[in-house]
């Protein structure tokens, strides 16, 4: 399947989405520059921390909510949209439901457990659980309700066609992501033969059952690194934490990366991908 | 005369001597993953990193990392897992030392990267917790490191993404039901504060040289305490200095 028919089918606006959920690496940058081209709108998206990703669709004015750890560019700091949206309502205003690594991980494995809460220590004494109407205090513990996403969009490594899906380096949230999800949509470097990846069964990132797509995108991780393939674009991150400062200079960058590309393999006509290629897999 | 260094580099090799050899030691970002590696190469050759992003290692990435997630972090990895596993050890109150950068912190150690201003309507939305709230509850001691700015070192912050120790009352952190002992020590670009045993409030341990009492409580805005064996910070050794310089070799990190 295509991005543009992957999106276009089990993106609708309105949707809660999680995306990038390894953390730093693997983030589906491909994915997210095709919602904003479809010009969806009123998007929650679900997340641990996210390098930049949320950051351009909430500047694109996709996004109603975020419900995540952090947001903004690892390398270089704030994120400039996320700040435009929330001290201005530029583009649009956006809600926040603030977490932290541990309680968005745990929000999504109460989902996948069909559980409506989780009770743990962590965010204890934070205000964190004040303004977050998904976390209370309740016998000297912080109970986190499910976060359910109707997607969860991941790049990984290598998949099949029917679904079957490996990755590896750090997971981050990804499992449970994935399996809180009512659907996966999978994006990929490269589509295998089926045989190579039922070899280890352990490896097995998702139960197929969940996965609903798989589009093969090389590269539709770029500027994130991608272990065994790409390092990690650091001047990219650092030009977009430049030019999205304000708000003509994110659009610009949006139409010369997003808008006026039709798709991935256009956009990488344009960055140097050997140059970050790692050696030895 | 010494070598001369920037602030930041000071800030490494201080961070670094608070890594005990055989820690295991949550990592964090930016300059912390450069304190570890100076540790681990000169006092620490047995401490252990663990990343949130899923990663445990025993000795530091062969090369410059611009996050935690590059692939040079998982080459040579001890464990690449899922980072609920890297939680879990921090919950179980396995973790010696945390590291958390900072946007703003108060007297007594509560670190603010959520919000400056009302939350619903924030005159500065800052980036959020990420892995930092869950360092300070469940870490058995940590550390934060931030530029010494009077906009920065407040009386109280308005938001409590990270909690120190509190309202400074004895025991707060234990009536809560925080599980570790909170901040140890905040390591500024003009100084090292510290923390009394069992929490309270912030005092000055030691001025970087260069600086001086009146610089640093001038930039600090809270009537500052003095420790009563108030030094000298001592500058970055050769060693510490060749490390920094080896781990950040475009000054990344350190010298922009």
């Amino acid at each position: 399947m295509s991005m543009a028919q992957a999106i276009e089918r089990f993106v609708p606006d309105g949707s809660t989405v999680a995306i990038g959920v390894s953390l730093e690496p693997l983030i589906p940058f491909a994915a997210g520059h095709e919602m904003i081209r479809q010009g969806r709108r009123d998007l929650e998206l679900v997340g641990p921390i996210s390098d930049s990703l949320f950051d351009q669709l909430i500047g694109a004015g996709c996004v109603r909510r975020v419900t995540a750890a952090w947001i903004g560019d690892v390398s270089e700091g704030l994120g400039h949209c996320y700040r435009r949206a929330t001290e201005k309502g530029v583009p649009r205003a956006i809600e926040v439901h603030d977490h932290s690594n541990f309680s968005i991980s745990l929000a999504l494995w109460a989902a996948a457990w069909n559980s409506p809460y989780i009770p743990t220590r962590t965010l204890l004494g934070s205000d964190i659980v004040r303004v977050n109407p998904g976390l209370s205090l309740e016998a000297g513990l912080v109970q986190v309700k499910a976060v359910k996403p109707d997607v969860a969009i991941v790049h990984v490594q290598r998949a099949d066609e029917h679904g079957r899906v490996q990755a590896w380096g750090p997971l981050g949230i990804a499992e449970e992501a994935g399996l809180a999800a009512g659907r996966v949509v999978i994006t990929c470097e490269e589509l295998v033969d089926e045989t190579s990846l039922l070899r280890h069964p352990n490896r097995i990132l998702f139960p197929e059952t969940k996965v609903v797509a798989v589009v093969h995108e090389p590269g539709g991780a770029h500027p994130s690194p991608v272990q065994g393939y790409f390092n990690r674009d650091h001047a990219f991150f650092r030009d977009y934490a430049a030019a999205s400062r304000t708000r003509e200079g994110f659009d610009a960058w949006l139409k010369r990366w997003v808008l006026d590309v039709p798709d991935r393999s256009s956009y990488l006509e344009h960055v140097d991908l050997r140059a970050l290629r790692i050696a030895d897999g | 005369m010494a070598e001369a260094y920037t602030a930041q580099e000071m800030m490494v090799a201080v961070a670094s001597r608070e890594i005990r050899d055989g820690d295991l030691v949550f990592v964090g970002m930016r300059l912390p993953i450069l304190a570890y590696a100076v540790a681990h190469d000169s006092h620490a050759p047995g401490a252990r990193g663990l990343f949130e992003v899923g990663l445990m290692r025993d000795q530091p990435a062969s090369s410059f990392l611009g996050t935690m997630g590059d692939p040079p972090n998982v080459v040579g990895a001890l464990w690449a897992t899922r980072m609920s596993n890297a939680m879990a050890l921090l919950a179980q109150g396995s973790v010696d030392l945390g590291f958390i950068g900072g946007a703003e912190v108060d007297r007594f150690g509560n670190l603010n990267t959520s919000y400056i201003g009302e939350p619903a309507r924030p005159t500065v939305k800052l980036p959020g917790s990420g892995g930092g709230a869950d360092i300070a509850i469940l870490s058995r001691r940590w550390v934060t490191l931030m530029s010494h700015e009077r906009r920065r070192l407040v009386e109280r912050v308005s938001f409590v993404t990270s909690p120190g120790h509190g309202d400074g009352s004895a025991g707060w952190r234990k009536r809560n039901g925080l599980l570790g002992g909170g901040p140890a020590a905040i390591i500024t670009t003009l100084a090292v504060l510290r923390f009394p045993e069992g929490g309270g409030e912030a005092y000055l341990a030691s001025v970087h040289p260069g600086s001086t009492v009146d610089e640093v409580r001038a930039n600090t805005g809270w009537d500052l305490k003095l420790g009563s064996d108030l030094t000298e910070t001592l500058p970055p050794t050769e060693a510490e200095l060749a490390a920094i310089r080896r781990f950040d070799p475009d000054g990344f990190w350190t010298r922009s």
